[in-house]
């Protein structure tokens, strides 16, 4: 057993090593053209919805609060706190889900969804003083949506890894002795959470400050 | 001491169990491989009949047998599935599956699911890429550059690129296995040091795809994307850059060649220690020489872009880089030969692949030298001498070192053994077939032929002609073994434990193995290549 | 030119030959001296770490030295000298567009003087293209969106090849032509054969009239734009506090998307033209521009006289 929670946990920590080389591409990107396009990528900031953004990141973190406690509840042998904890996690990822869905509706009623409809001369009209490319403007978007919509995406696989969680810990599978997959689905969760931590500030806070 | 005794079928884990659903749902790894092994074989058949359909379009110097749509798909695909389908898994998923848990003396590997998931996947894949070759293929070249295939391209790019985002995911998940299998799994006294460097060879080989693989898939999403949506990230139309395209790709697809060549490596060094009789020559330096490989072959990737447009000064750095990653190769090279010395050579099949390998993957390798040359590399990128250069290495090479190793693995892997006789004209002349397909298009690159080429200059016509005849013979000599194999299986002598008196714990057991490997957990207390020890088979009475 | 890449290349061919044949050598000799016989046993031989330094270093040493040689040949393959003629080069699927600076426009073909410098400054209208001449042994990749270049000094009089080197689509194979090298007479009675169409520069002159570039471009300090005359070649201040050179690739780009670089003490309110100009208007306009920083000798007259071989 204590073989095999070890191979587990070395499985995860290698496929999570692959799923950063995975996101990294696209951060990649990300750095290359923020830094040709840096009043595009501002401009495009300023215009998505901050207190949406920060309320999901309150949300992810709560949510891997709960993940910490549950792997907890499973070592402790409490059943029902186990499925509650899972349960609210889901709950949380689900919350996160639905505003995230809420932000991209918005985006595509702003027109701001790249394609044959992008239009972002409003943002550029709201810097007159500022050049405004409007197709390095659908960059900022293209890697928004992209960057968004793959981790909204692993959001998803989690909800599904932890359905199936919550219904092997319901069945009292998961106690002192055995609890590697609730470990190893935390596992996962914190990193679906640490990559919201770096898009947040990337995507949300690109020079937040008032313009003069 | 002969006992004229009825041989009683023994329980192995070919005959365990029939029935397809004993196949298809199957974890032991011994049979994921053959699954594997059947399927590869397959996609090499076709990516074989794509290159036959170039090298007979080249016969002339016209386009005269396809139209030339046709003629950039066929590359095209030839190009994907030997990479993806057949060269990427081909030793990894087949010998690597089957002799990774023999030979560190375990039951299976880490995860048994996740084996028989790769497999799926591999399939999924395939049948996604072979819907995308008879619904109308793909022509942007396996290289897949943008703008052209993002956005001026009428072919199945989106199929074929999510097709291949599949397969990546198999090897990812291969790769993910081999990693934790070697570090928890091995048997007691079983050290790093006295691992066979057959393993070091794969552990490095996963690491490669643990952390290259991810990158392609990011790429090939962001081409789907943009194909799809239009969203510019690589159409410079739209404020987007094609070179950053090449820079993503070329991450992966750099590192991927030497996901290729690293396991053959691998089954070279088990091959020579077995048929010298001794102990490899600088055992540290060959295992250390993989992980150095892996690690350099990170850094080079741009060394495909010296005309592509970068600066000058980056040009440089990936230049002196590639340089470095030549030294850990040429390392290997010069242990092998040393390995040969005082030995006691014999010239068995596998053997003889061995040659063939370290003498072709010397002339790609130093070929690789010219094309690292920034000034060389101006005049023959992009034509037949990078051709000629990377066939060298993945078929002189890697091809050949699958077929040292298959031969040499066969009677652990059947329990039967293949006609030797057979085996050595094969080696031979795939030997003869490969330099006389290639060596002509070393000298086609550098007399100016582009590559990608539907039609082309008269004055080239002499040297395409020579190498369409080495096609054809190479042809033959792989068709062999394909036959004589599956003679053997049925026909073939029946295997000893040891037929080859080798070294290594997958020879501790009987051939084939039992589905559970070992009747009991061995405990390893002697070094590699303990060929001291291990007496030649051919000086110990054998009873039929 | 290509002589340097010959030398290098038959250097390593020597090399290469000489490291297989005594590796080759080598194992045939231990093959055949050390082949199973009864009674005789392998030796164990561990390694020896001299031995593995050794070949380790030495190798190293001589890729080092490679490396330079071959990084010497790609520095000067890709620092035009100054004064080079310069052609302008439009790739598009499936052919080569040139344009001469005295305004002879070609097709899949390129005629120059023999002993002259050439520097061609090339984009591509649609994928990425490249231009390969193997007799001058010189490949550049043509990639739209913005100029790359490459130059050649001919030698010897004749037609060469000219081959697309990067896959773009069905007639990738068909996207080829000749470098027609000409004796300096022959090339001026080519030159005086073709139609009147004024150089490039003036070419481009007319166009910037024609679009009212010279509505805000005044050649004073009075214009909503700047003034474009001594630009090219020289630094530029943008309003963001960077500092450019005001190169070909700058002055396309002011042109196409004239957001991206404003220049300091000016408003981004020049439209961009992307659409309404082609590339080899562009070209055109371009050549315009660096003639503005020429040394006088007439304005139309400047690029004539640049023509000459200067050095």
């Amino acid at each position: 057993m204590e073989q095999q929670k070890d191979a587990v946990t070395l499985g995860m920590w290698l496929f999570l090593a692959t799923e950063i080389m995975f996101f990294g591409g696209m951060f990649c990107a990300y750095l290359i053209y923020r830094n040709w396009y840096p009043n595009e990528f501002a401009a495009g900031s300023r215009s998505i919805d901050l207190i949406l953004g920060t309320v999901n990141t309150a949300v992810l973190i709560c949510s891997s609060l709960t993940v910490a406690l549950s792997v907890r509840a499973a070592q402790m042998g409490k059943r029902m706190l186990l499925v509650g904890l899972l349960i609210l996690t889901m709950l949380f990822g689900l919350a996160f889900l639905g505003i995230k869905g809420k932000e991209w509706y918005d985006k595509y009623k702003e027109h701001h969804v790249p394609g044959a409809s992008f239009d972002a001369s409003d943002i550029a009209r709201e810097y007159p003083q500022i050049p405004i490319d409007e197709s390095h403007e659908q960059i900022f978007f293209s890697l928004y949506f992209a960057m968004t919509g793959l981790h909204a995406l692993h959001m998803i696989i989690g909800l599904g890894i932890f359905t199936w969680l919550t219904v092997m810990a319901w069945k009292g599978r998961y106690g002192p002795e055995y609890h590697a997959p609730i470990e190893i689905g935390g596992l996962y969760w914190h990193f679906v959470d640490i990559v919201w931590i770096y898009l947040f500030p990337l995507l949300y806070l690109i020079d937040r400050k008032p313009l003069k | 001491m002969a006992t004229a005794a009825i041989p009683v079928e023994r329980e192995h884990y070919l005959n365990k169990e029939y029935g397809i659903r004993s196949w298809l749902l199957t974890v032991d790894h011994k049979r994921i491989a053959l699954l594997y092994l059947i399927s590869i074989t397959f996609f090499f058949f076709i990516g074989g009949l794509f290159a036959l359909l170039i090298r007979l379009e080249l016969l002339t110097p016209a386009g005269d047998l396809v139209q030339a749509d046709t003629y950039n798909k066929l590359f095209t695909m030839h190009g994907q599935v030997m990479i993806f389908f057949f060269l990427i898994p081909s030793i990894p998923a087949v010998l690597g599956n089957f002799l990774v848990p023999l030979m560190i003396g375990a039951k299976d590997l880490a995860f048994p699911r996740i084996n028989l998931l790769s497999w799926y996947l591999y399939i999924i894949a395939g049948i996604m890429m072979l819907h995308a070759i008879v619904t109308g293929g793909v022509d942007t070249g396996w290289t897949f550059y943008t703008p052209f295939s993002t956005a001026f391209s009428n072919t199945k790019v989106v199929e074929v690129g999510l097709a291949i985002f599949v397969a990546g995911f198999s090897s990812i998940l291969t790769g993910l296995n081999f990693v934790v299998t070697i570090h928890r799994m091995r048997a007691p006294g079983l050290t790093w040091s006295r691992l066979p460097l057959f393993i070091w060879a794969h552990y490095a080989t996963s690491i490669i795809q643990l952390l290259g693989t991810p990158v392609l898939a990011i790429t090939l999403v962001l081409v789907v994307l943009e194909r799809a949506f239009h969203m510019g990230i690589f159409d410079p139309s739209r404020g987007g850059d094609p070179l950053l395209f090449q820079h993503l790709f070329w991450f992966y697809s750099h590192p991927a060649v030497y996901i290729m060549i690293l396991p053959s490596m691998g089954v070279v060094t088990e091959v020579i220690a077995c048929f010298a009789r001794k102990r490899v020559f600088g055992y540290s330096f060959i295992a250390m020489s993989s992980i150095g490989i892996a690690v350099l072959g990170f850094l080079v990737w741009a060394h495909h872009m010296f005309v592509a447009g970068i600066s000058l000064y980056s040009a440089l750095v990936f230049s002196i880089l590639s340089y470095m990653v030549a030294v850990p190769s040429a390392i290997k090279v010069f242990n092998w030969t040393a390995t040969l010395y005082k030995g006691s050579i014999s010239f068995t099949t596998p053997m003889l692949y061995a040659f063939g390998f370290i003498g072709l993957f010397t002339m790609g390798g130093l070929t690789g030298l010219f094309l690292a040359a920034l000034g060389i590399d101006v005049h023959v990128t992009d034509t037949y001498f990078v051709v000629a250069h990377f066939h060298y290495i993945m078929v002189g090479g890697a091809v050949m070192g699958y077929m040292a190793g298959m031969h040499f693995w066969w009677p652990k892997i059947s329990g039967r053994m293949y006609p030797e006789a057979w085996g050595r004209l094969a080696a031979l002349i795939v030997f003869i077939g490969f330099n006389l397909t290639f060596f002509p298009q070393f000298v086609l690159g550098y007399l100016g032929m582009p590559r990608r080429y539907w039609q082309y200059s008269p004055e080239f016509q002499v040297l395409n002609v020579l190498s369409t005849a080495g096609a054809t013979i190479l042809a033959v000599g792989y068709l062999l073994p394909m036959v004589y194999f599956l003679w053997s299986m049925r026909y073939g002598k029946l295997a000893d434990d040891n037929p080859w008196g080798a070294a290594g714990l997958e020879w501790k057991t009987t051939s084939p193995p039992p589905t559970y490997n070992f009747e009991e957990e061995p405990v390893v207390t002697w070094e590699a290549y303990n060929y001291h020890e291990i007496p030649d088979p051919a000086e110990v009475a054998v009873e039929r | 030119m290509a002589g340097n890449v010959d030398a290098l290349f038959v250097f390593l061919v020597v090399l290469s030959t000489l490291m297989s044949v005594a590796i080759f050598t080598m194992i045939l000799v231990f093959a055949i001296r050390f082949r199973k016989r009864p009674g005789v046993q392998a030796e164990q031989i561990e390694g020896s770490t001299p031995l593995e330094i050794t070949w380790s270093v030495v190798p190293l040493g001589i890729f080092m030295m490679i490396f330079v040689w071959g990084a010497v040949i790609y520095f000067q393959e890709r620092t035009p000298p100054q004064g080079a003629t310069e052609v302008y080069v439009v790739a598009k699927q499936w052919m080569w567009k040139l344009q001469h600076q005295e305004g002879q426009r070609e097709i899949n073909q390129l005629h120059i003087p023999v002993g002259r410098d050439v520097k061609l400054i090339m984009t591509s209208q649609d994928v990425i293209h490249s231009f390969y001449v193997p007799a001058f042994r010189i490949k550049q990749d043509v990639l739209p969106g913005r100029y790359t270049t490459a130059w050649f000094h001919a030698t010897k009089p004749g037609t060469y090849h000219l081959f697309c080197a990067e896959y773009c689509g069905t007639q990738h194979s068909g996207m080829i032509g000749q470098v027609v090298v000409m004796e300096p007479a022959q090339y001026q009675a080519w030159l005086s054969g073709g139609p009147a169409t004024g150089t490039l520069a003036e070419n481009g002159q007319e166009i910037f009239q024609q679009l009212g570039c010279s509505t805000c471009h005044r050649s004073d300090t009075q214009g909503r734009g700047p003034n474009l005359v001594g630009v090219f070649g020289k630094p530029v201040q943008l309003e963001d506090g960077r500092t450019v050179l005001a190169d070909e690739n700058y002055v396309r780009e002011s042109i196409l998307s004239p957001a991206a670089k404003v220049v300091a003490g000016f408003k981004p309110i020049m439209p961009t033209f992307q659409g309404i100009v082609s590339e080899e208007q562009v070209n055109a306009l371009v050549a315009y521009v660096k003639s503005l920083s020429q040394p006088p000798a007439g304005a139309a007259g400047a690029p004539k006289a640049a023509a000459e071989p200067q050095k």
